[in-house]
């Protein structure tokens, strides 16, 4: 079978260049140097088409980045991207508007990624029409059946962006992204700014649209609990490096990378009552200056000399699960 | 609950906003009690009052907003009542507060010693060097490493997670018998959010203090609170101890926010979810102001339910608990 979606090697970085003043400090040798943030440092996956894959990670693991450059909104610094086995880069220019189409993102803030001055009927309506998908004349149906896919009523198609509650806009969002007919659809935190009851109508929206039009998912999220629901497979990332990948209810029940069983350890959970807190030590590390070796060393209790020194790679730990641990050498 | 011994006691707490375009009765008769040592968990989601509350008993209210009426009584003593003069007194000594912001209690442009340093001596005749050497304590016991050197340093030279700490140094410096924290973990990682719950519950199990732990994040409270309020549109609709609000919830707002919680429900299924969303509290109508999301309202929701003890120290405000299922 052929794989939605698979990235090969894929990195980015983002150069902070010298201004003038700096260059010329640089020329006296004042130490000066340009500032390189690894956010997303040679990582390798792949999507099956129909699979929702969560990726998780805490601020400044490079998810974001990796979402941006899966949609194609950020051209990645080494690598590629093959939607259905094909290298995005080298398309020609009808095949790159297919892929850039049928690959569609739905953000996080559903304030900032709405044009506040256009109509919700031009907002959903725009892109479709203008890429052929439908007639003009039909546009008004079009948007119509689309709004009440997402449950949104179509009578407020005339409506303004601000006229909308978080969990509306967040719909309107994700009728935008459905309009051009996508097969895969990127999901950056897409119920995080949401409240708690708001949260769960919009994942079971997600859920539906997954049944209904054979969706798949890379479902971007901090939240544990979010990504433990709704994924078939997790990949957590540390500081632009995939640590691990595994089905989901395998890594939730037996994690191998000391990361994930920190964080899994750390999520507040309903059952665990008035429990005691064992947090995992340290900070998350910059990543303009990430530590050498692997980079969870200076956290992990477990860390020896070799973990300090060189980095591990994903090793199968079992069929269909990859882990990036020195530790699984030695047992 | 109502204890004589509670360090704060708040009963039928009412503070309104008086807009333009009509009342907000952002807190409408809430009342309960925290005791030393204990931690009460304030859970809601946007707009249902509860940060309005922590203002309220904090006196941080500002107009349009006014506190019309109620109690608070803290070590017995009625905060609503008191001057302007002794409130300033009791605030940032015996009542502290942690915001999800931690920008909001510090100073950019002041170092961290001299703000600590000043909170202390505000309060208290101190020399300089025993107040700094208080304040290094402080970020020591917050888990700050090298509190020597990092009280030299500017809050912008701190992460997010290392500022909350400092901010929540700053609201132990006076040993308070309250502390009020209105989401402070919202904005941050999930590995630092556990490092701030440890250390909150450290504290308040080894300096005896009171903690209101306001969140939207029913997960949280699970794991720190003694008991949990859950406000809905300006009132408590449940309260309890946290064992009995979250095994056996009866009001159903209560009961849809934990159906709500995905790692509460099988994977891959849809969620048990709550219809709607929450109402304005501009011009709220009389009654119960979940009735038009609840699928057990009838007509007499329209009247206003009146709060109830289906068991001991469990109260709930509805016309129609779920009361199916347990003794």
């Amino acid at each position: 079978m052929n794989t939605m979606l698979e990235a090969r090697d894929l990195t980015k970085r983002f150069v902070k260049t010298l201004d003038l003043a700096g260059k010329i400090a640089q020329k006296l040798g004042a130490g000066v140097r340009e500032e390189v943030v690894h956010a997303v440092n040679h990582v390798d996956f792949s999507i099956d088409p129909g699979e929702v894959v969560g990726l998780v990670g805490e601020s400044g693991c490079g998810k974001s980045t990796v979402g941006r450059m899966v949609a194609g909104i950020l051209p990645p610094t080494e690598g590629k991207i093959l939607f259905k086995g094909t290298d995005v880069a080298g398309m020609d220019d009808a095949d790159s508007k297919t892929a850039a189409l049928q690959i569609q993102m739905i953000f996080q803030d559903p304030f900032a990624s709405l044009n506040p001055r256009m109509r919700v009927q031009d907002i959903i309506g725009e892109a479709p029409t203008i890429h052929g998908i439908i007639k003009r004349a039909e546009t008004a149906a079009y948007v119509e059946d689309i709004m009440l896919r997402v449950g949104l009523d179509p009578d407020y198609r005339r409506r303004y962006p601000h006229q909308f509650s978080g969990g509306q806009r967040q719909r309107i969002g994700i009728a935008r992204a459905l309009a051009v007919k996508p097969e895969f659809l990127v999901c950056d935190e897409a119920i995080a700014a949401l409240d708690v009851s708001i949260q769960a109508q919009v994942l079971n929206l997600f859920i539906g649209l997954r049944e209904d039009l054979n969706l798949t998912y890379l479902f971007i999220s901090h939240d544990l609990g979010v990504v433990e629901h709704i994924s078939d497979r997790v990949i957590i990332m540390y500081l632009g490096r995939i640590i691990e990948i595994a089905p989901t209810e395998e890594l939730f029940k037996s994690p191998n990378h000391p990361y994930t069983k920190a964080l899994l350890n750390e999520v507040p959970r309903l059952d665990a009552r008035r429990r005691d807190f064992a947090p995992v030590a340290g900070e998350i590390p910059s990543p303009i200056d990430p530590p050498s070796g692997c980079h969870f060393h200076p956290r992990c209790p477990h860390a020896t000399e070799r973990c300090r020194n060189e980095v591990p790679v994903l090793k199968a730990v079992a069929p269909g699960r990859v882990s990036a641990c020195h530790l699984n050498d030695t047992h | 609950m109502t204890s004589a011994r509670s360090t704060l006691q708040v009963e039928g707490l009412e503070t309104y906003f008086f807009t333009k375009a009509g009342v907000v009765k952002a807190v409408d008769g809430v009342s309960f009690a925290v005791g030393r040592g204990e931690v009460m968990g304030l859970v809601g989601e946007s707009g249902c009052g509860k940060s309005v509350t922590g203002f309220s008993i904090m006196g941080l209210v500002d107009p349009p907003g006014r506190i019309v009426g109620g109690q608070v009584l803290f070590n017995g003593e009625n905060l609503l009542t008191a001057s302007e003069e002794h409130m300033r007194a009791l605030r940032g000594s015996r009542i502290a507060m942690i915001f999800q912001d931690p920008m909001m209690t510090l100073n950019p442009v002041l170092r961290i010693d001299t703000q600590m340093i000043e909170t202390i001596r505000a309060h208290e005749r101190i020399d300089h060097a025993s107040a700094r050497q208080r304040a290094r304590d402080a970020l020591g016991q917050v888990g700050i490493p090298s509190p020597d050197e990092r009280l030299r340093a500017y809050p912008h030279q701190f992460s997010g997670g290392m500022r909350q700490r400092v901010a929540i140094a700053i609201a132990l410096l006076n040993k308070p018998d309250l502390i009020i924290a209105d989401e402070p973990t919202t904005a941050l990682d999930v590995t630092i959010q556990g490092q701030i719950l440890y250390e909150a519950q450290k504290l308040c199990r080894e300096l005896g203090m009171a903690l209101i732990w306001i969140t939207h994040d029913l997960a949280v409270v699970a794991g720190l609170a003694d008991k949990i309020c859950v406000m809905y549109a300006g009132k408590i609709v449940e309260q309890g101890l946290v064992d009995d609000v979250l095994d056996h919830p009866v009001h159903p707002y209560t009961v849809g926010l934990i159906g709500s919680v995905p790692s509460h429900n099988p994977r891959g299924q849809p969620l048990a979810q709550i219809p709607g969303m929450t109402p304005s509290l501009l011009n709220l109508p009389p009654g119960c102001a979940f009735r038009t999301r609840c699928s057990r309202a009838s007509g007499i929701c329209e009247q206003e339910p009146r709060l109830s003890e289906p068991r001991s120290g469990h109260k709930v405000r509805c016309f129609h608990p779920c009361l199916e299922g347990h003794a």
